[in-house]
């Protein structure tokens, strides 16, 4: 009798051990979900300076600043997960458009506040690409414990759901990080 | 890899690291107590330098536990960044980008004064770790290189190496400072006795001698391994190994010394800020000595991973 207590005690403890592992992870996924919001948010009030002050010297390039800022406009109204990515990936191909314009301006590659910004731009770009990894990452980990038995039969009956997964464009897959920075490479 | 079974692995050499040290001052201290105070053998009726000794290991370690990453960095002359410069503003958001990639706090960073290439990290845990890097790396390296070489530092957090990596240098300050003092001690009353006294003052002396090559040999095994891991997992958050292979190569091309590094604070480095040969080679004495594993065969283990 006392050992089926004992015994009872410890699964119950066990169950309780798996649970409060499963909560931790599902909060890591949403906390590294707001991460990418944050870098997202960071960039969206970043462009409107850079362009502000490239425009001066960038006369001939209107169409290059209006994909830009139009790109820009796009995601922060976007209104649903699946359009922000969609919005955001446009936005990426712009900036690195408008960057590849302004190597051509020596005026502004002289300049310390175009400098200042690009550094900033180039930043979140690069924690925006880390953000999605480590999003990845802790999701795949997640899921994992949702998954592996006899975890699962904690997970199945509290209505734990799997996340989804972070997958980058094409374009973006290969790299997760640029250099926009105009400092000479060696 | 597994970065539990790391961590745990780094604490218990701390552990160990911590009660050696200590068992080694007690035995300095015993070995003094009996040949200059004369515990024992007719002298003091405590034994007051064995007391002493043990209360100032507890005191180091305790204290060394919890401001050594100020010491190493002040010992360093390393400052804080400043907001009008913009390669600190830059290393500011690399160790961002990097803090998310890892998932851990932002360490403090820091900006030595010196024109040689190089880079350290030292902290008891990531919540209180910091990240020195020299002015000669900022101006040197660019930005992908930076990168690479925080990533590594990082890395070094990560896997709690910074932990006993920092003990390690706080406690040879210890050891240093101890024999210096009981050598002295013992030039100048060991002469007075003789017999059995003498032989034990020998052995203090002995102790107090190999005492710095211990601490040596330990600095040593605690780096060389860690500095391969260290490589891997840099390239597992930047995800580009060109970045820290370019950066270990114009680290290593650089001819200046590192002024401020001492034997004490050697190993902490990306790679060793003392130019010393031993450091070049994988074989036999060189092994035993050299307290980071040879740059060239780091940057080619970098060169063969392929990105992604």
């Amino acid at each position: 009798m006392t050992i089926l207590l004992l015994l009872l005690a410890a699964v119950a403890a066990w169950g309780v051990w798996i649970y409060n592992r499963l909560i931790a992870l599902r909060n890591q996924v949403q906390n590294a979900w707001k991460q990418i919001d944050v870098q997202l948010k960071r960039r969206h009030d970043l462009i409107p300076n850079l362009v502000a002050a490239v425009k001066g010297a960038m006369e001939f390039e209107r169409d290059t600043l209006e994909r830009v800022m139009t790109a820009r406009n796009r995601a922060v109204a976007a209104p649903s997960v699946s359009e922000s990515i969609a919005a955001e990936g446009e936005l990426t191909r712009a900036l690195r458009q408008l960057f590849a314009v302004v190597e051509n301006y020596p005026v502004l590659r002289a300049n310390e506040n175009v400098l200042k910004l690009q550094e900033e731009l180039t930043t979140t770009e690069n924690q925006l690409g880390f953000a999605r990894q480590f999003y990845n990452d802790v999701a795949m980990r997640f899921n994992t414990q949702q998954e592996v038995f006899p975890a699962s039969l904690i997970a199945n009956n509290f209505g734990f759901e799997r996340a989804e997964f972070f997958s980058a464009g094409e374009e973006d897959r290969a790299v997760p990080q640029v250099d926009l920075s105009l400092r000479p490479s060696r | 890899m597994n970065f539990y079974e790391h961590q745990r692995r780094n604490r218990r050499s701390t552990a160990l690291l911590i009660g050696a040290f200590i068992l080694l001052f007690a035995a300095i201290g015993a070995a003094l107590d009996v040949t200059v105070t004369g515990f024992g053998v007719g002298g003091a009726t405590l034994p007051y330098l064995t007391i002493g000794a043990l209360l100032l290991s507890i005191g180091i370690t305790v204290l060394g536990h919890y401001r050594g990453a100020d010491w190493v960095m002040a010992s360093l002359l390393a400052e804080p960044l400043r907001a009008d410069q913009p390669e600190h503003r830059e290393l500011e958001n690399i160790a961002s980008e990097m803090a998310i990639a890892s998932g851990l706090p932002r360490p403090r960073l820091f900006v030595i004064p010196d024109p040689s290439p190089n880079a350290l990290a030292t902290g008891r845990d990531p919540a209180h770790a910091a990240i020195g890097v020299t002015a000669g790396a900022l101006a040197r390296l660019d930005r992908e290189e930076t990168q690479g070489v925080v990533a590594h530092e990082m890395a070094h957090i990560a896997n709690r190496d910074t932990l006993v990596m920092t003990t390690v240098a706080v406690l040879f300050g210890g050891i240093v400072m101890l024999a210096d003092w009981a050598r002295r001690s013992l030039a100048v009353t060991g002469r007075r006795r003789g017999g059995a006294q003498a032989l034990v003052a020998a052995g203090a002396l002995l102790l107090v001698l190999i005492s710095p090559v211990l601490s040596r040999l330990l600095a040593m095994a605690v780096s060389r391994r860690r500095e391969y891991q260290a490589d891997a997992t840099a390239v597992e958050l930047t995800r580009n190994p060109a970045g820290l292979a370019r950066a270990l190569e114009t680290i290593g091309a650089s001819t200046f010394p590192l002024r401020a590094a001492t034997r004490g604070t050697a190993h902490l480095f990306i790679v060793s800020p003392l130019r010393r040969r031993a450091n070049e080679r994988e074989d036999g004495w060189s092994a035993l000595f050299a307290t980071h594993p040879p740059l060239a065969q780091r940057i080619a283990l970098l060169r063969g991973m392929s990105p992604g």
